[in-house]
C-alpha cells in the first residue's frame, strides 16, 4: 500500500552553534603515514578509498612518516615555514589596515596558510593557477613582491590593476596567478579550458583550479569535472574544504553523505583527500597530481581538509553563527605550529630562530607597507586617475566610450 | 568569387581563419564530426584534426568557460552555442568573465573569443529556438555584438571577429542561412545562389566591426535594422513607395552612430525595426541615441516596430514576427505626421 504520510524537508545543521561545546568526535582522522601512495598511473577504480581517507605526513610528535613524506628538503621546509609566517603576518597587518580605513575590504587565510604555500612549490613557474580569493599563498610562495600586493589592496596609483578590482583580487600572469573574479566557481572551468589549450598546443605546462567547499555546488564545478574527465585535461582540481562558506557549514553544499572528493568518482577522476594543515602532505599530493597531469594522465581532484580559523572576510563576524571555541578545537591543528614542531624535531629549527624569523618577517612586511602607504591608500595619497576608468574595456576605445570620457570631463 | 549561402560563407570564414592561424580552435555541441546542426562547421574536423575542431558536452557554461581559459592561454577559440536560446546558463562566464577579463586584470589577461549563435525566428522553432537576445549582450561593457544579414558580410565580419582582441558575440539570423527572407512566409524565398550578396570573395578578407552598411539610399525616412529585418524593411519600402534609406547596422556594439546621424539628419524621420521584444530591446537604445543626437532634425516621432512583449509563440509565429505589413503601416503613419 502506498504511504500517505505528510512529507518533511531535511535541512542539515552543523554539530555546533554559538554556545555549544565544539565536538569533532565524528570526524575520522587517519593516522599520519597510514594512506598508501599509489603510482601516478593507478586505475582510479583501485584508489576510490582515498576519497574517504586523509593523506597525512606529520604525526602528533612532529615526525614526518609514511609513503608521502620526503618530497622536500629541510631547507625547502624552512622556506615553506617562512612563507606561511609571511602570509599570516601580512594578513594581520592588512586586516588592521582595513580596520583603519586604509582599504575597503580584506580576506585573510588564518589556519589555511599551508595549502597554497605548499602547492605552489610543487608547480613550475610557468604553470597557471586559477585561484579563489583565499590563495594569496600562491603569490607569496611564488615570490610576488609584497608591496605590489599592498598597492593592489590600497588601490593606489601603483596598483597593478589600476584601482579597478576589489582589494585582494590580484592578477599576475608572470607569477602563474590568473585574475581573481570574485564570482564564485567560474575559475574552476576556466582552469580546465587553459589546461585543454596547453594540451592542444603541445605545451608542457599544466593548470591548477581552486574552489571552496561551498562553491562546489555551483554548476561550474560539475562542468569542470565533465570537461576535465572527457578531454583528460592536464589540471589539478583543488577543493579547499575549510568547513564554512560564510555562515553556511559545509554540509549544506555536500549533503549528508560522502565527501567532496568522492564527487570525482562519477567522472572517473582520481580523487584524494589531504590534511590541509600539513605542509608536507599538501606538497606531496600536489606533486603527485602535477606529475599525473604532466605525464598526460589527466586531472586529479584534491580535497584539502582544513578550517577557516578567521571570519570569511573583513565584513564578517563568525561569532554570530559558530562557537568561538571551534577553531581551537579543530583536530588538525595549526599549519605553522605543526611545521615548526617538525623542523625543531629534526634539529633544523629552534624557538630562538623562530622568534628571530618572526621579527625579521614582521620588519619586511612593515617596510613593504610603509612603501605602499607612502604612495597612497584608498582615497588618500596618489590614486589611479578617473580618466583611466575608461581605458582597457576594449583594446581600442570605441567611440561611445570616447564620448563618455569627454562627458565625464577627462 | 563563389556563390555561397550564409552557412557556406560562415564555414568558409572558419576554414580561412583556421588555415591562417593555428591558434584558432572551434568547438561546441555537435560541431566536430557532424559539423553542427546547421552545418556551419562541416568538414573542419576532417581538415584540421580533432584537437582543433571538436564536440563538447552539452554545457553552455562549460563551453564558454573553456573558451575563456583557452583565450587566456593565448588561443583564439571560436565557439558555437547551438541556439542563442541556450546561452543563458553561460551568461556568468560571458558577462562577468569574458567581458571583464581585460579590464579587471589591466590587460594582464585578455579574452579573444568569438561566441557564435544561430538567432531569431521564422523557422517554427517555438520559444527555445527563436529568440533574439542581442540586448542582453549590448548591455555588457566589454563585449562587441555583431549580426550579419548576408553571406558577404557574414564571412568578412566573422573573420574580423576572430581577429579581434576582445570577445565578440556573433549572432547569425538562422532565417537567412539559406536565402534572404522578406517576411512573406507564404512566398518562396530567393536562394543566396541568385542574390548579389551571395557572391562571396574567395580567400581572406575582413569587414570592419562597428561599421553599418546602407542597403538602400533614400531621402524621406531612415530605417535602422539588422539581420532578417533588413529584408523585411526592403519589402515594405518597395510596397510603400517611400524613398527610405535602409541602414543595416551589422555591428550593434560598437554602434556606427556617424552613419545613423548622417542619415537621420538628412531624412528627418527614423523607424527602428527589430525582431526582439520591444521593452528594453536594442531599439530603445537606438531611439535614445537618435533622440540625443538628432532631435532638432526630426520631423516626426521616432517609431519602433518590434516583436511583441510575449514569449516567442509557436503557432502564432507570423503574428509575432514583424512583417512588411506592420512596417508598411508604420511608414505611412510617419509620412503623414
Amino acid at each position: 500500500m502506498t504511504t500517505t504520510l505528510p512529507l518533511s524537508l531535511s535541512v542539515p545543521e552543523p554539530g555546533c552553534r554559538p554556545g555549544d561545546e565544539p565536538d569533532f568526535s565524528d570526524f575520522v582522522i587517519p593516522k599520519a603515514g597510514e594512506v598508501e601512495r599509489p603510482p601516478i598511473d593507478a586505475d582510479p577504480n583501485d584508489i576510490r578509498d582515498m576519497a574517504f581517507s586523509i593523506i597525512r605526513v606529520l604525526n602528533a610528535k612532529g615526525e614526518a612518516v609514511g609513503p608521502w613524506s620526503g618530497t622536500l628538503s629541510s631547507e625547502e621546509l624552512v622556506v615553506g615555514l617562512q612563507h606561511m609566517m609571511t602570509l599570516r603576518i601580512f594578513d594581520a597587518r592588512m586586516m588592521n589596515a582595513q580596520r583603519q580605513g586604509k582599504t575597503s575590504f580584506y580576506i585573510q587565510h588564518l589556519g589555511e596558510e599551508a595549502i597554497a604555500c605548499a602547492f605552489r612549490k610543487a608547480l613550475r613557474d610557468d604553470d597557471m593557477n586559477f585561484p579563489t580569493y583565499r590563495q594569496a599563498g600562491l603569490l607569496i610562495a611564488g615570490g610576488y613582491p609584497l608591496t605590489e600586493m599592498m598597492n593592489q589592496i590600497y588601490s593606489n596609483s601603483q596598483d597593478p590593476l589600476h584601482g579597478r578590482q576589489l582589494p585582494i583580487m590580484y592578477s599576475s600572469k608572470e607569477h602563474g596567478f590568473f585574475s581573481i573574479s570574485g564570482n564564485l566557481g567560474t575559475q574552476f572551468m576556466q582552469a580546465v579550458g587553459w589546461a585543454m589549450a596547453s594540451a592542444i598546443s603541445g605545451d608542457t605546462r599544466i593548470a591548477a583550479g581552486w574552489i571552496g567547499d561551498g562553491s562546489t555546488a555551483e554548476s561550474d564545478f560539475h562542468a569542470a569535472l565533465v570537461f576535465a574527465s572527457t578531454y583528460k585535461a592536464p589540471v589539478a582540481l583543488n577543493i579547499v574544504n575549510n568547513q564554512w562558506a560564510i555562515s553556511t557549514f559545509q554540509g549544506i553544499a555536500r549533503g549528508g553523505v560522502g565527501t567532496f572528493a568522492a564527487r570525482g568518482h562519477g567522472f572517473g577522476i582520481p580523487s584524494v583527500r589531504v590534511d590541509g594543515n600539513d605542509y608536507l602532505a599538501v606538497h606531496a599530493v600536489a606533486q603527485w597530481a602535477s606529475e599525473r597531469a604532466r605525464a598526460g594522465l589527466g586531472p586529479t581532484l584534491i580535497e584539502h581538509v582544513t578550517y577557516r580559523a578567521g571570519g570569511h572576510s573583513s565584513s564578517d563576524d563568525p561569532s554570530a553563527y559558530r562557537a568561538k571555541e571551534e577553531g581551537a578545537a579543530w583536530p588538525l591543528g595549526d599549519p605553522i605550529d605543526r611545521l615548526k614542531k617538525h623542523l625543531i624535531a629534526i634539529g633544523e629549527w629552534t624557538e630562538e630562530k623562530h622568534t628571530a624569523a618572526q621579527e625579521e618577517i614582521t620588519e619586511a612586511v612593515i617596510t613593504a607597507q610603509k612603501e605602499a602607504e607612502s604612495i597612497g591608500t584608498l582615497g588618500a595619497g596618489k590614486m589611479p586617475s578617473p580618466r583611466d576608468m575608461f581605458e582597457g574595456v576594449y583594446e581600442t576605445m570605441p567611440p561611445h566610450l570616447v564620448r563618455q570620457r569627454q562627458e565625464a570631463g577627462y | 568569387m563563389t556563390q555561397m549561402t550564409m552557412i557556406e560563407a560562415i564555414r568558409d570564414a572558419h576554414d580561412v581563419a583556421m588555415g591562417r592561424d593555428e591558434r584558432v580552435v572551434v568547438f561546441g555541441e555537435d560541431v566536430g564530426y557532424f559539423g553542427g546542426v546547421f552545418r556551419c562547421t562541416a568538414g573542419l574536423q576532417t581538415k584540421y584534426g580533432k584537437t582543433r575542431c571538436f564536440d563538447t558536452p552539452i554545457s553552455e557554461l562549460g563551453i564558454v568557460g573553456a573558451g575563456v581559459g583557452m583565450a587566456a592561454y593565448g588561443l583564439h577559440p571560436v565557439i558555437e552555442i547551438q541556439f542563442a536560446d541556450y546561452v543563458y546558463p553561460a551568461i556568468d562566464q560571458i558577462a562577468s568573465e569574458a567581458a571583464r577579463l581585460r579590464y579587471r586584470s589591466a590587460g594582464d589577461f585578455t579574452c579573444p573569443l568569438v561566441i557564435r549563435m544561430p538567432t531569431g525566428g521564422g523557422i517554427f522553432g517555438g520559444q527555445t529556438h527563436s529568440q533574439s537576445p542581442e540586448a542582453f549582450f549590448t548591455h555588457v561593457a566589454g563585449l562587441k555584438t555583431v549580426m550579419p544579414s548576408n553571406p558577404q558580410d557574414a564571412k568578412g565580419l566573422l573573420l574580423a571577429a576572430i581577429e579581434d582582441p576582445d570577445p565578440v558575440i556573433f549572432l547569425e539570423p538562422k532565417r537567412l542561412y539559406n536565402g534572404p527572407f522578406d517576411g512573406h512566409h507564404e512566398k518562396p524565398i530567393v536562394p543566396w545562389k541568385k542574390h548579389e550578396l551571395g557572391d562571396v570573395k574567395d580567400g581572406y578578407y575582413s569587414t570592419e566591426l562597428g561599421k553599418a552598411a546602407i542597403r538602400r539610399a533614400g531621402d524621406d525616412v531612415t530605417i535602422l535594422a539588422y539581420g532578417t529585418m533588413v529584408y523585411v524593411a526592403e519589402a515594405a519600402v518597395e510596397e510603400a513607395g517611400v524613398d527610405a534609406e535602409i541602414i543595416d547596422l551589422r555591428t550593434l556594439l560598437p554602434l556606427d552612430l556617424d552613419t545613423i546621424q548622417e542619415s537621420v539628419k538628412k531624412t528627418g524621420r527614423c523607424l527602428v525595426l527589430h525582431e526582439a521584444t520591444k521593452t528594453s530591446g536594442f531599439g530603445a537604445e537606438l531611439m535614445s541615441q537618435v533622440q540625443e543626437s538628432c532631435f532638432y532634425h526630426l520631423e516626426a516621432p521616432i517609431v519602433r516596430v518590434t516583436g511583441w512583449d510575449t514569449p516567442y509563440p509557436h503557432a502564432q509565429e507570423w503574428d509575432y514576427f514583424p512583417g512588411p505589413g506592420r512596417v508598411l503601416d508604420a511608414l505611412h503613419q510617419m509620412m503623414e505626421s
